[in-house]
């Protein structure tokens, strides 16, 4: 099956496969690696990342399903990840959380990471993002923001366009 | 004091495939053996009771590895439930069923094991208990596996394990053989208390061509997954998901279909994986079970073949060190259904009338008799058994004719799956029915009968219209015998056509390619008029010569020992439920 691989990124994923004695230890790395370039791991990516370490598709399958970051499904644009580990859950993430999704048109009672139609945000409940004394927190892409209002959402909201 | 045996010498480097098959006989001569070396034991106790075991016990590679608990209590004559654990796959230890609680000899300040008053050793119980499938044994170590303790972790174990479990055991296959069942009978809890909602997982996953998956039943033990992986080389199975939601699987769009998957169906504790061709057909505990040998080729697994009222429903594998170990391809597993064809040859006839076997065998021996030496051949099958052979031998002899089998190619594999696939060439080789190579004589027989120097062809379990000869050479034949199982264009010609039976319907030996002589015993009736081979070619030989014949396996068994150098000194009492070697091993291969 045919799977472009830009050849920049297959020479990164070759680098990351040579710090390994065994390539098959690289499979979470390589994974990542897809991800942060194509949004998410399509069956396509999971067999060509078998092909590449050696290993059959199942045994990437299994990584996939069984890690949370790992997605089969696309994200929006914006990629809002509320924590709802006790602290945070203490201190009003899931008040947060429904905020997020009410203002977003999305259903905060159903699992896994929602996405609005036209794929800018994806609001998702996350476990202990490690910024317990600054509760709630959620990250927004890559950067974290700490006891985080419903206004304080508000305004990431509008900013991010 | 029991003891488990020793290990095995590790002889030869670790195969792909995670088996060595053992060493075969090679000559004549009787290998020296050398005197065996002293093992080293070790003594625990297992519920008090002292048990000595070797340090060392063959792990599922035939390696030599530390000895578990689980095989000291197994020595011990005490049987700790498992679920992941099975002797021939790699340990897991992920079930937790196996769990039991221990202590080791304690230290005094001179790090020499404290005593009690009466000499016994003083042992610290270890506050946490372990797994006893994979937990090496040490020295002086105390294992209980009937204690409050281990009685409320398995009470806890089968607790979590029923949570999501449907509990459908009526409509489930696996009942009456089912791990799960049986533990939570002897050691679980007798009411459930969960009140939440089960998490719900796939069920009726076509997993492949031969197998069915319900996830819901799945107790998550891999023994399938290592089973595949490890010992088939196949890796096509895994489980995705995690916690509660976790789900065995195939890829997607990827069938479980080599030839071994059946085998995970008798691994799988629990009614998870199911066979599509057996599964609701027929309770187990209705099955009667009956030791025989599976046909298809010329490795002979050991199979027990399940049947009631006649009627044949599958073969599970029996193990058998020396041959299969646990396992059967799932070809030969399958490849039993001729046996109950509802078209088998059932009716004696003579010049296409229905006769009875008085009849037709004094009518058949008066017309051998008019038969000129040397003008009679006869095509027996490498599927019929050393004791059947055996009379034919004789028959061969007392007619002066050429005999020859059909041999049967195809592929083998690593695994199990031999390339010939007749269950008795190596028989009818050494017993000397079989042409060198086998069929040699084949297109000779043709060849005599239509420039008839051949007035008779006695055709036993083949049908010659499909290797060379064609209805026109057949007729030339004054005298055609055909005795088969299934209809065949050559019983439509023969003169005499006489029913058989299946290896499934009566008792005798099969040789196989390693020269391992093996019994089977009988499972069903033959249908109509068929009766055991050996039945009837004796009282044929009987009318023939005058001279009484046995018609017994056993005693036929006896004869053919005393009489072919090749079997000497077996016996088929002592050919027990794994059979023997032939004492030099299978004639070289000719080709
Ligand atoms: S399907 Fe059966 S053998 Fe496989 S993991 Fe589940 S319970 Fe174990
Ligand atoms: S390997 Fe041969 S003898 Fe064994 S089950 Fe398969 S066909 Fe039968
Ligand atoms: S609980 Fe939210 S960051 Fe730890
Ligand atoms: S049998 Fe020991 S953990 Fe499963």
């Amino acid at each position: 099956m045919h799977f472009p691989v830009p050849a920049a990124l297959e020479a990164e994923i070759d680098a990351l496969i040579a710090r390994y004695p065994q390539k098959r230890s690289a499979s979470v790395m390589v994974l990542h690696a897809l991800q942060d370039h194509f949004g998410h791991l399509t069956a396509e990516a999971m067999e060509w990342t078998a092909r590449k370490l050696d290993l059959q598709p199942i045994n990437l399958l299994e990584l996939v399903t069984f890690y949370p970051m790992f997605r089969r499904q696309p994200v929006g644009r914006f990629h809002l990840k509320v924590c709802r580990t006790l602290s945070c859950a203490l201190a009003g993430s899931h008040a947060l959380h429904h905020h997020l999704c009410t203002k977003l048109g999305l259903n905060p009672e159903a699992p896994g990471p929602q996405t609005t139609p036209d794929g800018r945000f994806t609001v998702e409940f996350v476990e202990c993002l490690a910024s317990c004394h600054t509760a709630p927190v959620l990250m927004l892409n890559d950067t974290l923001y700490e006891k985080v209002t419903p206004a304080q959402a508000d305004q990431l909201l509008r900013q991010s366009s | 004091m029991s003891t488990v045996p020793s290990p095995a010498p590790n002889s030869s480097p670790t195969p792909a495939l995670g088996w060595t098959p053992p060493p075969r006989p090679t000559g004549a001569a009787a290998p020296a053996i050398p005197a065996p070396p002293a093992v080293d034991t070790l003594t625990v106790t297992v519920n008090g009771r002292p048990v000595t075991v070797p340090r060392l016990t063959p792990d599922w590679q035939g390696k030599p590895a530390p000895t578990t608990m689980l095989q000291a209590c197994a020595a011990a004559g005490v049987s700790v439930p498992h679920y992941c654990y099975h002797h021939r796959l790699p340990v897991a230890g992920n079930c937790r069923m196996c769990l039991v609680e221990y202590g080791t000899p304690a230290l005094g300040p001179d790090r020499q094991p404290l005593k009690n008053p009466d000499g016994s050793l003083v042992i610290q119980k270890s506050p946490r208990p372990a797994i006893a499938c994979a937990t090496p044994v040490t020295p002086g170590m105390a294992i209980d596996t009937d204690t409050p303790g281990v009685r409320a972790m398995r009470e806890g174990v089968l607790e979590f394990l029923l949570i999501n479990h449907p509990l459908d055991c009526p409509i489930c296959d696996q009942a009456g053989e089912c791990k799960l069942q049986e533990y939570s009978v002897e050691y679980g809890r007798a009411a459930s208390r969960f009140v939440e909602t089960k998490v719900h997982k796939p069920k009726q996953v076509d997993l492949g061509p031969r197998i069915m998956l319900d996830d819901e039943r799945c107790i998550l033990c891999t023994r399938c997954i290592r089973f595949t992986r490890d010992l088939v080389g196949d890796d096509a199975l895994g489980i995705v998901h995690r916690g509660s939601y976790s789900t065995l699987a195939a890829y997607p769009g990827r069938a479980f279909d080599n030839n071994y998957t059946l085998n995970t169906v008798d691994l799988c504790p629990v009614g998870a994986l199911t066979s599509k061709d057996f599964r609701f057909r027929m309770r187990v505990w209705f099955l009667k079970e009956t030791k025989s040998l599976c046909t298809s080729c010329g490795t002979g697994c050991n199979v027990l073949i399940g049947s009631r009222e006649n009627v044949l429903y599958r073969y599970t594998p029996r193990e058998n060190d020396a041959v299969n170990r646990s396992w059967l391809c799932d070809f030969g597993r399958l490849n039993y259904k001729w046996i109950g064809r509802a078209d088998r040859l059932r009716q004696v006839r003579v010049r296409g009338e229905p006769a009875t076997w008085t009849r037709a065998l004094a009518e058949l021996a008066e017309r051998l008799r008019a038969i000129p030496a040397g003008h009679a051949a006869i095509l027996a099958s490498a599927r019929l058994a050393n004791e059947e052979l055996f009379l034919l031998r004789k028959l061969a002899q007392h007619l002066g004719a050429e005999t020859d089998i059909v041999p049967r190619h195809g592929e083998g594999d690593r695994f199990l799956v031999h390339p010939d696939k007749n269950p008795n060439t190596t028989g009818a080789r050494v017993l000397g029915l079989a042409a060198a190579p086998p069929g040699a004589n084949l297109p000779r027989f043709a060849e005599r009968l239509r420039a008839g120097q051949l007035t008779a062809l006695l055709v036993f379990g083949e049908d010659p219209l499909k290797h060379g000869f064609d209805p026109e050479t057949l007729q030339r034949a004054e005298l055609l015998v055909v005795s088969d199982l299934l209809p065949n264009g050559a019983a439509e010609l023969a003169h005499f056509v006489l029913p058989g039976c299946a290896h499934a319907e009566k008792r005798g030996t099969f040789t196989n390619a390693h020269g391992r002589v093996q019994r089977f015993f009988k499972a069903l009736e033959p249908p109509g008029d068929a009766r055991p081979e050996t039945e009837w070619l004796g009282e044929l030989w009987e009318r023939l010569t005058g001279e009484r014949a046995s018609t017994s396996p056993e005693r036929l068994f006896r004869q053919l020992a005393e009489e072919v150098p090749a079997f000497r000194g077996l016996t088929w009492a002592a050919l027990g439920d794994t059979g023997q070697d032939l004492p030099d091993g299978p004639p070289p291969p000719e080709r």
